[in-house]
C-alpha cells in the first residue's frame, strides 16, 4: 500500500454519483451552489457531485460545509431560505464540548432516575467519571479522595487532536501543573477560560496483542426535534503505536490513539498504518468471544449513540436548514464494555491511506445522499447507502411494525455497524429515477 | 500387501505411538479410578469399565487421538522399502530435494561466518534477564538486521522446481499441441475438474457454504442460523473427525477457533502448556542465528501489513519457541526433507558431534510468518496459539517448500494449476505465455504462502477451513486458477509481464469461495 499526498488520491470504482445522467435529463433542476470552507477529502466529494457548483467568499450558497469557528461568526447574522442546508447546528458544543457534553449527560440521568427510576437510568451508565474544572473542582477532590491510587486524566474541554492532555494519579500533580511556568501559552489560556475536565482514566482497556485502541463511529443528526439520527456502517479502530502499560502514565504515545498525536510519535510507521476498518474489528472480536458478546457490545454502542443525542435533544436550537455529522470516539474495557469518550462536530476527514480515503469518500458521498438536495428521497427510507436510519423521533427497527407483527416482541434495531456495507447496490436501487421529480 | 494385514499394520502402529503418551496414563489412571464406583461389577468387568469410560468422555478423546495418528502417519509400504522411500519415492525427486537442501545450508553457514556469528550461543546472563521481561514485546527491539538477508524466497525456489525433470521420461516426445505449456515439466498425476467435483463435491453450486450463502441480502434462516447450530453441537460433541467434515462447507466466525483446535485435536492440556514454557526457557538461554532471520522476516512482511501488525509479539513468541521444538522432527518421516546438520566446530564429519539445526529442522525463508498470522485472529494464548500452528505446520504447510511427489506438494500444486489453466483457459495462457507472463511465475508465490497476506483476513480463513476440512492443499491451486479465470478479460489486455503482474497484484477484494465454486461446477467441459 502506497501513502500518497491526498491530491493525488483517486476514486477507484467510483464514477462519481449514481445519478450522473439524470441532470440532464430533468430540466429546471437548479445546481446546487455550495461553499466549501475545508481543504480534505470533502472538497473532492462536492467537486465530483454531479450538478454541484462551488461558489466563493461572498457568493449565494445553497449548501454550506463550514467549519465551527465561521459558524460562530457568522451563523446569527445569516438569513437562508427553506432549502439552504449547512453542516452544523448552531449550539453543537451542548454535544461536542466534554464538559458540557457530560453536564447534559448527568442531568438527563438525574432527571430520568427521578421519574424512572435506577433500572431505565442504568442505561446512561457509559461514560467515565467526570468533572468540570474549576467549577466542580471540590466534587472532584471528593470524588479523588475516594478512589485513592487511581488515574485519572485532564483534558482541556474544547481542545482536539489530543493537545493539552496529560494523566496524574496525585492531586500534586494539578497543583504543580497549575503553577508550571513551562506551560504553553494555549494551556494556560485555557485554564483561565474554565474549559478542562477530570475524568477517570480507563485502566483496563480492551488490548489487542498488547496495544490500545479506541473506535471511531460516525452519527450524522438531520434532525434534533423530532430527532432523526442516522447509524453508518463504517467507521475505524485506531491503535496507538506501543504497548500499554499503566507504570509509564507519562507517555503521551502510548496513552493517546488519535491518530493526530501517533503521527508525532517516534516509532510512527506511515505505511504500517495504525487503523483496521470496523469490519475487521467486529470480525476478530467474534473469532476471539464469540457472535453473542459482540452483538451485545454493538446494541451498547448503539445505545451510547441514542441516549447521548436524547440527552440533548431539548438543549440544541433545532433549524431545518442544519444537520450535523459526528464523529464519536469510544473505547472498550476489558470486559467489552463501551465507554463515551467523547463527540465530535468536526471529525477529521483528512484521509492517512487510500483505504482510509476511500471510506471517508463513502461517508461523505451518502451524507450528502441523505442530506438530499437533489430531492430524491421519500423521506421514509430506512437505510440510504451505508446509513442505517437508527432513531426517528422512536426506535427503528429492521423488520415491519405492522398489525401483524405487533405482539411480537423480538424486533432488532435497524442498525449495521461493523457490517458488509454494500453501498452501491442499495443506492442504485434507491435512487432510480422516477416521473415527477420534485424540484428543489 | 492387501487390505486386512494393511489394517493390522495400521493398528499396530497407532497403538506403538499412543502407548505412553499423555492420553494413555489419564485412560489408565481413571480406569483405575473407576473401580471404586458402585456400578462396576466384577462379572462384566471389562464392559463396565468401557462403558465408564465412555460416558465419561475418553472414548471421544480417544477416538479424536486416533484420527489424529491417522493424519500423520507414515505412509505404508513394502517391508523392504528403506525409510527413505517413505519420506519421497521418486528418486528423482530426492536427489533434487537433497541438493537444494545442501545449497540453503551452504547460505546459511556461509551468512553465519561472513557475519562472523555462530550458528547458536549462550546468551549472557543480564540479556536472558532482560529477554524474560520483554518477553511480551519483543517487536520493541530493533536489532540491527541490515546485515542478515533472508535464506531465500520464494522465486528462488522456483527455479528449482522449474529444472526439475524425470530421467525416465523423454518429454521431447510430446511436442505438439497437447504438450505441456507451463514451467513444470514433470509427469506428475494431478486431478482435472471432472474429478475435483467428485472429490470437492461438497462444495457444489446447491450445497450452502459460508463464505456464500452468509451473505448480507441472504435471509439468515436460509441456511446461515441452521448451520450455525449445528457447529455449535460439534463443539459439544469434541468429535474430531465430525469438525472435519463440518468445516468443508467452512467455520462460523465465532466457532472456528474451537473447531481448527478440535479438527487439530489441539487440546491444550496442562503437559502442552508445559512443553511451552520449556521452549520458551530455551529462546532465553540460547540466541540461534535463525532468530535473525525470524525478526527479520517479521519486520518485513507481518509489521508491514495492514492487518497483522498488530499481532508482531505473538509472532515472535511463537516462532521463535517453534525453531527449537525438536518435537517438529517427528514430521521428516514422511517429509521429502530431511533436516539439515550442522557438526561442533573443528568436527566436520564426525557423526557423534552432528546436531541439528536449527533444532527444529526447519530453516525459514522469506514470509514464513506468514503462516502463523492469520491465526493470531483466533487465538489468544501463546501455548495454545502455539500448538494448532505446529499441527498445521506438520500437516501441511511444510509440503509448501519442499520438492515431493505427493498430490499436495507444492510441485503437484504448480502443475495442477498449470494444467487447469491450459485445459480450461488455453487462449489465456497462450498470450501470457506469449508476452513472456508465465501464469506461474505470479501465481508461485500466492501459493508458497497458502495465499495468506494475499487475501482479506476473513477470505484466506475461508480458504484455509477447506484446507483443514479436506485435509489436502489443492484448493489452492484450484483457487490461484480461479482467480487467473476472474480477471482473464483484464489479462487478455496487457502487453508484458509487469502489466500483468499489476492486474493481480491486489486479490484484498476477492470473494474465494464463489470463485472457487463457478470454477469447479460452472466451467463448461
Amino acid at each position: 500500500m502506497v501513502f500518497v499526498p491526498m491530491s493525488k488520491y483517486k476514486t477507484s470504482g467510483y464514477k462519481g454519483s449514481t445519478d450522473s445522467g439524470k441532470s440532464e435529463e430533468q430540466e429546471g433542476i437548479r445546481c446546487v451552489r455550495y461553499r466549501c470552507g475545508q481543504l480534505s477529502t470533502i472538497k473532492d466529494v462536492l467537486r465530483q457531485r454531479p450538478g454541484w457548483v462551488e461558489v466563493r467568499d461572498d457568493g449565494e450558497w445553497d449548501f454550506n460545509w463550514c467549519d465551527v469557528s465561521w459558524l460562530r461568526e457568522n451563523f446569527d447574522h445569516l438569513y437562508m431560505e427553506e432549502h439552504v442546508r449547512i453542516n452544523h447546528f448552531r449550539n453543537h458544543y451542548e454535544l461536542t464540548r466534554k464538559n458540557l457534553m457530560v453536564k447534559n449527560l448527568k442531568r438527563y440521568r438525574k432527571n430520568l432516575e427521578r421519574d424512572i427510576g435506577r433500572m431505565e437510568a442504568s442505561r446512561w451508565d457509559f461514560f467515565p467519571c467526570t468533572f468540570a474544572l474549576p467549577s466542580e473542582y471540590h466534587l472532584f477532590v471528593e470524588e479523588f479522595k475516594r478512589s485513592p491510587g487511581s488515574t485519572w486524566i485532564m483534558k482541556p474541554a474544547a481542545k482536539s487532536q489530543g493537545k493539552g492532555i496529560f494523566l496524574f494519579r496525585k492531586l500534586k500533580d494539578i497543583i504543580d501543573w497549575k503553577k508550571d511556568g513551562t506551560r504553553s501559552e494555549e494551556q494556560k489560556d485555557a485554564a483561565q477560560v474554565e474549559s478542562y475536565v477530570a475524568q477517570r482514566y480507563i485502566e483496563n482497556p480492551y488490548l489487542i496483542n498488547g496495544r490500545k485502541f479506541d473506535l471511531r463511529v460516525y452519527v450524522l443528526v438531520t434532525s434534533y426535534a423530532p430527532l432523526k439520527a442516522w447509524l453508518y456502517r463504517d467507521g475505524f479502530a485506531r491503535f496507538s503505536s506501543s504497548r500499554f502499560s499503566l507504570s509509564s502514565i507519562h507517555d503521551k504515545y502510548m496513552h493517546l490513539t488519535n491518530v493526530a498525536v501517533q503521527k508525532t510519535a517516534p516509532d510512527y510507521d506511515p505505511v504500517k498504518g495504525c487503523k483496521w476498518q470496523i469490519q475487521q474489528l467486529r470480525r476478530y472480536l467474534t473469532a476471539k468471544h464469540g457472535r453473542e458478546m459482540v452483538e451485545t457490545l454493538f446494541k451498547e454502542m448503539d445505545n451510547i449513540c441514542v441516549c447521548s443525542l436524547q440527552s440533548v435533544q431539548k438543549v440544541i436550537i433545532n433549524d431545518k436548514h442544519c444537520f450535523e455529522l459526528y464523529g464519536y470516539d469510544i473505547l472498550l474495557d476489558q470486559n467489552l464494555k463501551p465507554w463515551l469518550i467523547e463527540v465530535n462536530a468536526s471529525p477529521s476527514h483528512t484521509p492517512s491511506s487510500q483505504e482510509d480515503y476511500e471510506m471517508k469518500y463513502r461517508l461523505l458521498e451518502d451524507t450528502l445522499n441523505v442530506v438530499d438536495m437533489e430531492g430524491r428521497l421519500t423521506g421514509k427510507e430506512k437505510r440510504v447507502g451505508g446509513y442505517d436510519l437508527m432513531w426517528n423521533d422512536g426506535p427503528v427497527y429492521r423488520e415491519d411494525v405492522n398489525l401483524e407483527t405487533f405482539g411480537s416482541s423480538c424486533f432488532t434495531a435497524n442498525t449495521h455497524l461493523g457490517c458488509v456495507n454494500d453501498r452501491d447496490k442499495q443506492l442504485r436501487r434507491l435512487l432510480k429515477p422516477f416521473p415527477g421529480q420534485k424540484r428543489m | 500387501m492387501d487390505e486386512d494385514t494393511e489394517l493390522s499394520l495400521t493398528i499396530a502402529q497407532i497403538i506403538q505411538r499412543l502407548k505412553g503418551s499423555h492420553l494413555h496414563s489419564q485412560l489408565e489412571r481413571h480406569a483405575k479410578e473407576c473401580l471404586h464406583q458402585p456400578e462396576i461389577k466384577l462379572e462384566s468387568l471389562k464392559e463396565d469399565v468401557r462403558s465408564f469410560l465412555k460416558t465419561a468422555g475418553w472414548e471421544r478423546k480417544l477416538q479424536n487421538a486416533v484420527y489424529r495418528e491417522l493424519h500423520v502417519q507414515v505412509p505404508l509400504s513394502h517391508p523392504a522399502a528403506p525409510p527413505e522411500h517413505l519420506k519421497e519415492p521418486l528418486a528423482y525427486m530426492r536427489t533434487a530435494q537433497a541438493s537444494w537442501e545442501k545449497r540453503v545450508l551452504k547460505s546459511l553457514n556461509s551468512m553465519s561466518t561472513e557475519l562472523g556469528v555462530p550458528l547458536a550461543r549462550k546468551r549472557p546472563a543480564e540479556v536472558q534477564m532482560e529477554l524474560t521481561h520483554k518477553w511480551n514485546e519483543m517487536g520493541t527491539d530493533e536489532p540491527d538486521l541490515s546485515r542478515f538477508r533472508p535464506v531465500y524466497a520464494p522465486k528462488d525456489f522456483l527455479e528449482v522446481l522449474i529444472g526439475l525433470r524425470n530421467p525416465n521420461h523423454d518429454s521431447r516426445e510430446d511436442v505438439s499441441a497437447r504438450s505441456h505449456w507451463g514451467l513444470i515439466q514433470v509427469p506428475l498425476n494431478v486431478q482435472d475438474i471432472p474429478q475435483l467435483r467428485q472429490t470437492y463435491s461438497e462444495l457444489n453450486l446447491s450445497t450452502g457454504q459460508l463464505g456464500i450463502d452468509d451473505h448480507a441480502h441472504i435471509h439468515p434462516d436460509l441456511f446461515e442460523s441452521e448451520y450455525f447450530q449445528i457447529g455449535k453441537k460439534v463443539i459439544v460433541e469434541q468429535d474430531s473427525a465430525a469438525a472435519q467434515q463440518y468445516s468443508r462447507q467452512g467455520c462460523p466466525t465465532g466457532l472456528r477457533a474451537d473447531l481448527w483446535a478440535l479438527i487439530l485435536n489441539s487440546t491444550n492440556q496442562p503437559q502442552d502448556v508445559m512443553h511451552y514454557e520449556q521452549l520458551k526457557a530455551g529462546v532465553i538461554h540460547h540466541d540461534l542465528l535463525v532468530d535473525n532471520l525470524i525478526y527479520k522476516d517479521v519486520k518485513l512482511t507481518a509489521s508491514n501489513d495492514d492487518y497483522y501488525f498488530v499481532f508482531e509479539d505473538f509472532l515472535y513468541q511463537v516462532l521463535l519457541c517453534f525453531s527449537r521444538d525438536t518435537a517438529v522432527l517427528e514430521h521428516f518421516k514422511y517429509n521429502s526433507a530431511t533436516p539439515p546438520k550442522s557438526y561442533i566446530q573443528g568436527k566436520t564429519g564426525n557423526e557423534e558431534c552432528a546436531v541439528v539445526y536449527p533444532p527444529n529442522g526447519v530453516i525459514p525463508f522469506h514470509g514464513f510468518s506468514m503462516y502463523v498470522a492469520p491465526l493470531c485472529f483466533l487465538y489468544n494464548e501463546p501455548s495454545k496459539l502455539y500448538s494448532v500452528f505446529r499441527e498445521m505446520y506438520i500437516r501441511h504447510f511444510f509440503r509448501l517448500h519442499s520438492i515431493s511427489s505427493s498430490p499436495s506438494g507444492i510441485v503437484s500444486l504448480c502443475l495442477q494449476f498449470e494444467q487447469l489453466l491450459q485445459t480450461h483457459l488455453p487462449q489465456l495462457f497462450y498470450h501470457l505465455r506469449q508476452i513472456g507472463a508465465q501464469p506461474l511465475r505470479i501465481a508461485f508465490k500466492w501459493m508458497v504462502r497458502a495465499f495468506s497476506g494475499y487475501l482479506s483476513t476473513d477470505q484466506l480463513l475461508l480458504l484455509w477451513d477447506r484446507i483443514l476440512g479436506y485435509d489436502s492443499l489443492e484448493v489452492i491451486a484450484v483457487l490461484a486458477a480461479a482467480v487467473f479465470a476472474f480477471r482473464a478479460e483484464n489479462l487478455m489486455e496487457v502487453t508484458s509481464l509487469a502489466s500483468a503482474e499489476a492486474v493481480l497484484a491486489d486479490l484484498s477484494t476477492l470473494k474465494v469461495m464463489p470463485l472457487i465454486q463457478i470454477f469447479l461446477f460452472a466451467t463448461a467441459i
